[in-house]
């Protein structure tokens, strides 16, 4: 099938605008007679559930959790970016759009990411009226503060907890419609398949997840808001029950899956220190506002620090490297994620990492501290003020900028960032690949929508900071709702879907039958155990830097720890209770087919690219010696993957990438 | 180091539970406590033993899904914290650990350490919300100018994670600090006076309803809240709650 964007004609300024005043609209007596499935409810999920409920159409909501309160949305920390220019810094649409298309590193759409940046204002207006407590300046208005990649204030916040808040605006008003009756909300269950009629997606069969029953259950359409894939990696900054399942599931139903090798390493990530370790928490990237990074200078004090015979408090500011001021003048300590995250493997690989693993950088809040410590003193008229009383000055204001990541910090690493720089390293984050979907966001079924980070649009080969929040509740208020309208107006006498047919009878018996094989499969080894197999192969082969060689034998070794997987894996306890092990079995399962497409993509792409990073393709001179080499002439496409049975015969569609308004160059942060 | 854990073991929610011991060895201090449960499960499954059920993702302190009464507190003997930062430093070698689920009628157990929280759900839907169109078309967000004060004030209360330590830690297993941030978030705010007297009323009417206890001003939740929500937000929404049925 050939892949159609359908973007919209004409100047791209219009053609939002222009295609919401010519798309069919449903009435909305006729609303009340159709039904949408929305799977997931985070920022995505959420706001989409109680948008479209809020039009008029029968909502039901799945959540695995057991509200949408807790979806990972919630972990999100520095903040949603907006153009609305008040800072009067030059923000504008255009800006927003040109930033976001560049520091995706020209791998986006464009139209849909005009669309973004148009519709970013109104998402801070539509937070604010639900009463989200954004971080406001003394005069009453809205704060602003700035993030990587970009040279504009253009970040709204509430503290160290935006997407907490964010996530409990959607929530909020999807309580609203489920104390209305408009949304029917379905907690603690997974999604584990799609139900296709005629070509068209019309319902899933899910599990619930405290019964372990299996339920059927029919809407005219299908919305897919299940968040990334990065849990592929085992050790992640995603939520330990962020899963691929229900993307990976309309995968092989027909949904191409589009660059799932674009997945972004987030560079400021407290570093691993153990083989016990379940999961990798994030700093938000908002802390390289004011904390400098950096590495000593000199090898000989490097080794000292990882041998635990010198501090960091120990090295003179003129034998310590601040690589990323030293590289990147322009940009400095705020370059965007991708860039960052190389220059520290650069340096750690280099032998200049400073934990015990050699696998850390330092992010220094030192001079933040003396520098606000000064200005506070001016500002409280105190002449002449110690050294400890710029301090204490200084760390107030840190804290109320970045407490609660100070605080998290100490609590798991045992140190007191207020005192010793905090220690940071790259870790697998956010995903820009995903299903791939039209302009409409649907996917190449029929009725089978993808919103937020499980499809691929907006970010191109790597996400700016605070676009995540941006784009999830941007498709799910403001897009979403309009676009699937159209579709749906060609469904206002279809009348109810049954789910007493053959279709449903087909998909619901895969299901069962595959949980059956896990609960009777007499293995000899946990679902974990291959989970963290998988991950070493990805982290090792596939992960921050990748080469032909490399990403050969892993599809290799995925397959064979698949093959052994379906022999050996064990799953105790019974199909018809609450049985996590088993809900880890499926999602495993998954990952273990998307692990090897994953890597398949990546062979192909033989170009570095936002966070894919290909060893063979680096620039040799001139100013960017050293730097990712994109190459334009053979990879301007989308890759879009047909599922075909095994990961490795999937077959591959591109959707050529379009520039009309923004200019194709290198990138340059210096 | 090594431990003895003490773990309340239930099938379903009509099972009759109990306490089981376990054991487990080589534990690092620098582990969680739920990487802890993590290592003890893995064990359990490889001697083909059904594992401890128990709450927990994002690992981060934020999504407020993890429980777990350990030693006779909710979260576990540090403070500020949600159990997934609990750290087994916390704890000496040869230790024994008592794990429980929360305790209050009103959070019924599923199965082993997970509970039943859809109370708190049920108080939100009952007019945890402001009744806004989600059409985008509300008024530029800088048109309502607001204080930073009662935005700070606002966002303290907002911070709430929902996970419920407050009533597992309450000798009434009052939901008061739970309902009095929420109705606080709210009341701080411009956006949420118009609806705030059916807010509180409503929400203080669900939360009776679910069969929650009273605030007995022990202190108790405030100690034990992993985000520190004050007992500020429960005398506020007394004001509040006054306030609305004096009004009429």
């Amino acid at each position: 099938m050939a892949l159609d964007s359908k973007v919209p004609e004409g100047p791209i300024k219009d053609k939002w605008t222009n295609y919401k005043n010519k798309i069919n609209l449903v009435n909305p007596a006729n609303k009340r007679h159709i039904d949408i499935i929305v799977v997931g409810t985070g920022l995505a999920g959420g706001s989409a559930a109680a948008t479209l409920a809020e039009l008029g159409y029968n909502v039901k909501a799945f959540a695995y959790q057991d509200s949408p309160r807790r979806a990972h949305s919630i972990a999100a920390q520095g903040g949603i970016n907006a153009a609305k220019n008040y800072q009067g810094d030059g923000d504008s649409n255009y800006r927003l759009f040109y930033d976001t298309v560049k520091g995706g590193d020209y791998r986006s759409r464009e139209a849909n990411v005009h669309r973004l940046a148009e519709v970013s204002g109104n998402i801070i207006d539509q937070c604010v009226a639900q009463g989200v407590p954004f971080a406001r300046d003394y005069g009453g208005l809205l704060d602003n503060r700035s993030f990587g990649g970009v040279l504009v204030s253009r970040t709204f916040y509430a503290k160290g907890q935006t997407g907490q808040q964010l996530l409990l605006g959607a929530y909020s008003a999807m309580n609203r419609q489920i104390a209305r009756g408009k949304i029917e909300m379905f907690n603690r269950h997974e999604m584990l398949d799609v139900v296709k009629i005629g070509g068209k997606a019309r319902g899933i069969i899910a599990r619930n997840l405290i019964t372990g029953e299996i339920e059927r259950h029919s809407a005219h359409a299908v919305v897919i808001a299940t968040g990334g894939y990065g849990n592929v990696y085992f050790l992640s900054t995603n939520a330990m029950g962020s899963n691929a399942t229900a993307a990976w599931k309309i995968h092989k139903k027909g949904a191409y899956f589009a660059n799932p090798c674009f997945t972004q390493i987030h560079p400021t990530c407290i570093p691993r220190s153990g083989d016990y370790q379940s999961k990798l928490t994030l700093m938000s990237e908002s802390l390289r506002n004011d904390g400098r990074i950096w590495v000593p200078a000199k090898l000989e004090d490097a080794k000292a620090i990882q041998q635990g015979k010198l501090k960091p408090t120990d090295i003179a500011e003129a034998d310590r490297d601040y690589y990323l001021e030293r590289r990147y003048p322009a940009f400095g300590n705020l370059v965007p994620r991708d860039v960052a995250s190389r220059a520290a493997k650069e340096r750690c690989d280099a032998g200049y990492g400073v934990n015990a693993t050699g696998e850390a950088v330092y992010l220094d809040f030192a001079s933040a501290i003396e520098r606000y410590g000064i200005e506070q003193a001016k500002i409280h008229n105190i002449s002449n003020p110690s050294a400890d009383k710029i301090y204490e000055l200084g760390q107030k204001i840190v804290e109320a900028k970045y407490g609660n990541l100070f605080q998290m910090y100490e609590k798991i690493v045992d140190e007191n960032p207020y005192k010793t720089p905090m220690m940071i390293y790259p870790a697998t984050h956010y995903t820009m690949g995903g299903i791939w979907v039209d302009y409409n966001l649907m996917t190449t079924v029929e009725g089978l929508y993808c919103i937020g980070e499980a499809n691929f649009s907006d970010h191109g080969a790597n996400r700016l900071g605070a676009s995540a929040l941006m784009q999830g509740l941007a498709d799910g208020y403001f897009v979403l709702p309009y676009t699937i309208g159209d579709y749906l107006s060609h469904d206002i006498r279809t009348g109810k879907i049954p789910t007493d047919t053959p279709e449903f009878d087909e998909v619901e018996k895969e299901v069962k039958d595959r949980i059956d094989f896990f609960i009777n499969n007499k293995g000899t080894k946990s679902v974990d155990y291959f989970h963290k197999k998988l991950g070493k192969v990805m982290w090792d082969k596939v992960g921050m830097s990748r080469n032909a060689q490399g990403l050969t034998e892993a599809m290799a070794e995925i397959k064979a720890i698949r093959e052994e997987f379906w022999k050996e894996v064990k799953v105790p306890g019974s199909a018809n209770e609450l049985n996590p092990e088993l809900e880890k079995a499926g999602r495993v399962a998954d990952f273990l087919e998307l692990g090897e497409l994953f890597a398949k993509d990546a062979l192909n792409r033989a170009e570095s690219c936002g966070g894919h990073f290909r060893e063979e393709s680096v620039e040799l001179d001139g100013e960017q010696k050293g730097e990712a080499k994109r190459d334009d002439v053979n990879f301007a496409y989308v890759a879009a993957w047909e599922y075909k049975g095994e990961p490795a015969d999937a077959v591959l569609h591109k959707e050529e990438l379009e520039f009309k308004d923004i200019e194709l160059k290198q990138r340059s942060y210096k | 180091m090594n431990l003895t854990l003490r773990i309340w073991r239930q099938k379903d929610s009509s099972a009759k539970g109990k306490m089981v011991d376990y054991k487990v060895t080589d534990i690092s201090e620098h582990m969680s406590f739920l990487e802890m449960m993590d290592v003890l499960n893995e064990q359990l499954v490889n001697s083909g033993e059904e594992p401890v059920a128990f709450d927990h993702d994002c690992r981060e302190g934020i999504c407020g899904m993890c429980s777990l009464y350990i030693n006779g507190e909710a979260h576990g003997p540090d403070r500020g914290i949600t159990t997934c930062q609990l750290h087994m430093r916390m704890f000496k070698d040869g230790d024994t650990i008592t794990i429980e689920p929360w305790r209050a009628a009103a959070f019924p157990v599923i199965k082993d350490l997970i509970v039943d929280r859809m109370a708190f759900e049920r108080i939100q839907q009952a007019g945890g919300y402001i009744s806004v169109n989600t059409s985008g078309n509300t008024q530029d967000a800088n048109s309502l100018p607001i204080s930073k004060h009662a935005a700070d004030e606002a966002m303290d209360a907002a911070t709430c994670i929902g996970c419920g330590a407050c009533v597992a830690s309450c000798k009434n297993s009052s939901a008061m600090l739970f309902v009095g941030a929420k109705v606080s978030q709210y009341a701080l705010l411009p956006q949420g006076q118009v609806e705030a007297a059916d807010r509180v009323r409503n929400m203080v009417a669900q939360m009776d309803l679910e069969g929650f206890g009273n605030c007995t001003n022990t202190g108790a939740c405030e100690v034990e809240c992993p985000k520190g929500i004050s007992l500020d937000n429960i005398a506020r929404m007394n004001r509040e709650f006054l306030k609305a049925n004096v009004k009429g």
